[in-house]
């Protein structure tokens, strides 16, 4: 801040507490707290009058007391433009003195965690503890408060995993994000609405639930030309991929014909967004455990 | 002095009344207009997109600010769970600023990138098919209704006018940057891009 401001902000904050001062005093009319008489101030309305009469004492020694208690206040916090206070106090140091009253506190306890493997931290009553704190925080707005997920949103609690359900590759998801992406009619940009009930009707027959057997039968050949690179010529997936397995009943998209159907055409994308620029990895170390602990 | 004098001069009474209110204002907020902490950007802060800046205004019109505030104060509490806390420099393109004052929901200044676009989409359609204990209304017509393109280059301008670094050509350009896109699209731009420029590991 410039001197030129500096100095305009404390003349005009100590101007107003001195005005206040000086307002109190000219209008005491020289009238001490305890001069009260029967003289009234001269106007009658409708044979109402108006006593002349000083403030009461504590009213008058209160406004005195909260002009002391601005200049006060003002000695110690920063009020009057680049003048710091007698506290040295600012919004940003007493951040920094509560991240540092809480990393005595849990940073011990956060390092040791770090350190620890996952499988062996999901057995660690206290760490699971701070994982559900962490997981309600950072993930359940998708995965849902149980970890169940949503439509869209996978579960995590039962044993299908899309890029796998290891320590190592929890870890991974977390750091760094996935990005699923399923376009639009496969590899088969170019794919007819007959095609589409085709294919749609051979996924459907991986768990016995064809429509229309002879379309099924049609599909394969459409479901290897456009799907199998990702998801596998017999459709167990690829979790290197994050490609779904479909024939387990385990669906992220919905299971029935429509919703297949939308699948196929229109393609899905979706994020994991990155955790490692927000969180730190003794954070994540606990998070994975905490998912891990979910299905294990 | 002698209150009958001010009691009875309308103007002189009007004069110091003005006199009287003004000092907060003048102390407190006339500094601002001039201090390089509240008027150089940070570092990386970029005037919204045309789609970006259609998305505010939507966020504005659904009175999205009257639940969710856009400003983290420097409390580990709300560092911990929001990110590190705003700083007057990335506000300096907004006009006017959408800090909100309640939160119902939320804190939304970093929640850029905080959740895929698909989430985005989901929750704004229906809140409660991936919160079930949100109380956040949905909003099914940022799906049918297209953006009105017809004011978006004088939105730029105006902006440019004020201020706001935009080049002519993406003022030229806004119109059919945002024609024939869904409310839903600009708004999810603008949400995903908030808070972005500063990131600090929690």
């Amino acid at each position: 801040m410039s001197t030129f401001w500096s100095i305009w902000i404390s003349v005009i904050v100590l101007g107003t507490v001195f005005g206040c001062w000086w307002l109190l005093y000219a209008t005491r009319k020289g009238q001490t707290t305890d001069t009260e008489t029967n003289k009234t101030v001269g106007h009658s309305f409708d044979g109402i009058e108006e006593y002349d009469n000083p403030l009461p004492k504590w009213w008058y020694y209160l406004f005195i007391a909260t002009c002391v208690f601005a200049l006060g206040y003002l000695a110690l916090y920063p009020g009057l433009g680049n003048y710091k206070g007698l506290l040295g106090w600012t919004a940003e140091n007493q951040w920094q003195a509560e991240m540092q009253q809480a990393d005595a506190r849990y940073g011990e306890l956060y390092a040791k965690f770090g350190d620890t493997p996952v499988a062996e931290l999901a057995e660690n009553d206290d760490a699971m503890k701070m994982g559900q704190r962490l997981f309600a925080n950072n993930c359940a707005v998708c995965h849902g408060s149980a970890g169940r997920g949503s439509l869209g949103f996978p579960n995590l609690t039962d044993d299908d995993w899309l890029y796998g359900g290891d320590p190592d590759t929890i870890l991974t998801t977390l750091h760094q994000g996935r990005n699923g992406n399923m376009p639009a009619k496969g590899m088969m940009p170019g794919m007819t609405s007959d095609q589409i009930d085709q294919v749609v009707n051979y996924v459907l027959s991986f768990s016995d639930r064809a429509k229309d057997e002879e379309a099924a039968a049609k599909g394969e050949q459409v479901f290897a030309q456009a799907c199998s690179a990702c998801h596998g010529e017999n459709g167990k997936g690829n979790q290197a991929m994050g490609a779904p397995n479909l024939t387990d009943n385990t669906w992220l998209y919905g299971s029935t014909y429509e919703w297949i159907k939308e699948t196929v055409v229109n393609g899905r994308a979706n994020q994991m967004p990155a955790q490692g620029g927000r969180l730190s990895d003794d954070q994540i170390q606990i998070l994975a455990a905490y998912v891990y602990s979910l299905s294990n | 002095m002698k209150h009958e004098i001010v009691e009875k001069n309308l103007g002189l009474m009007i004069v110091l009344i003005i006199f009287t209110i003004s000092g907060g204002f003048l102390a407190e907020v006339v500094p601002l207009f001039f201090l390089d902490e509240t008027n150089e950007p940070v570092e990386g802060l970029e005037p919204l997109s045309a789609l970006e800046l259609e998305g505010r205004d939507i966020y504005i019109r659904e009175g999205c600010h009257v639940c969710h505030t856009q400003q983290i104060r420097p409390f580990r509490a709300e560092t911990e769970r929001y990110g590190h806390y705003s700083v007057a420099g990335e506000f300096v393109y907004d006009r006017p600023f959408l800090w909100g004052s309640k939160r119902t929901g939320p804190d939304l200044a970093r929640v850029g990138g905080r959740y895929s676009d698909a989430w985005q989409r989901q929750h704004l359609y229906d809140p409660r098919s991936v919160v079930p204990e949100s109380n956040m209304p949905a909003f099914p017509w940022l799906f049918e209704n297209r953006i009105d393109h017809t004011s978006t280059e004088s939105k730029l301008e105006t902006l440019q006018t004020l201020g706001v670094p935009y080049t002519d050509e993406q003022v030229a350009g806004a119109a059919d940057e945002v024609r024939g896109k869904f409310e839903i699209e600009a708004l999810v731009a603008y949400l995903q891009q908030l808070g972005t420029v500063i990131s600090d590991k929690r």
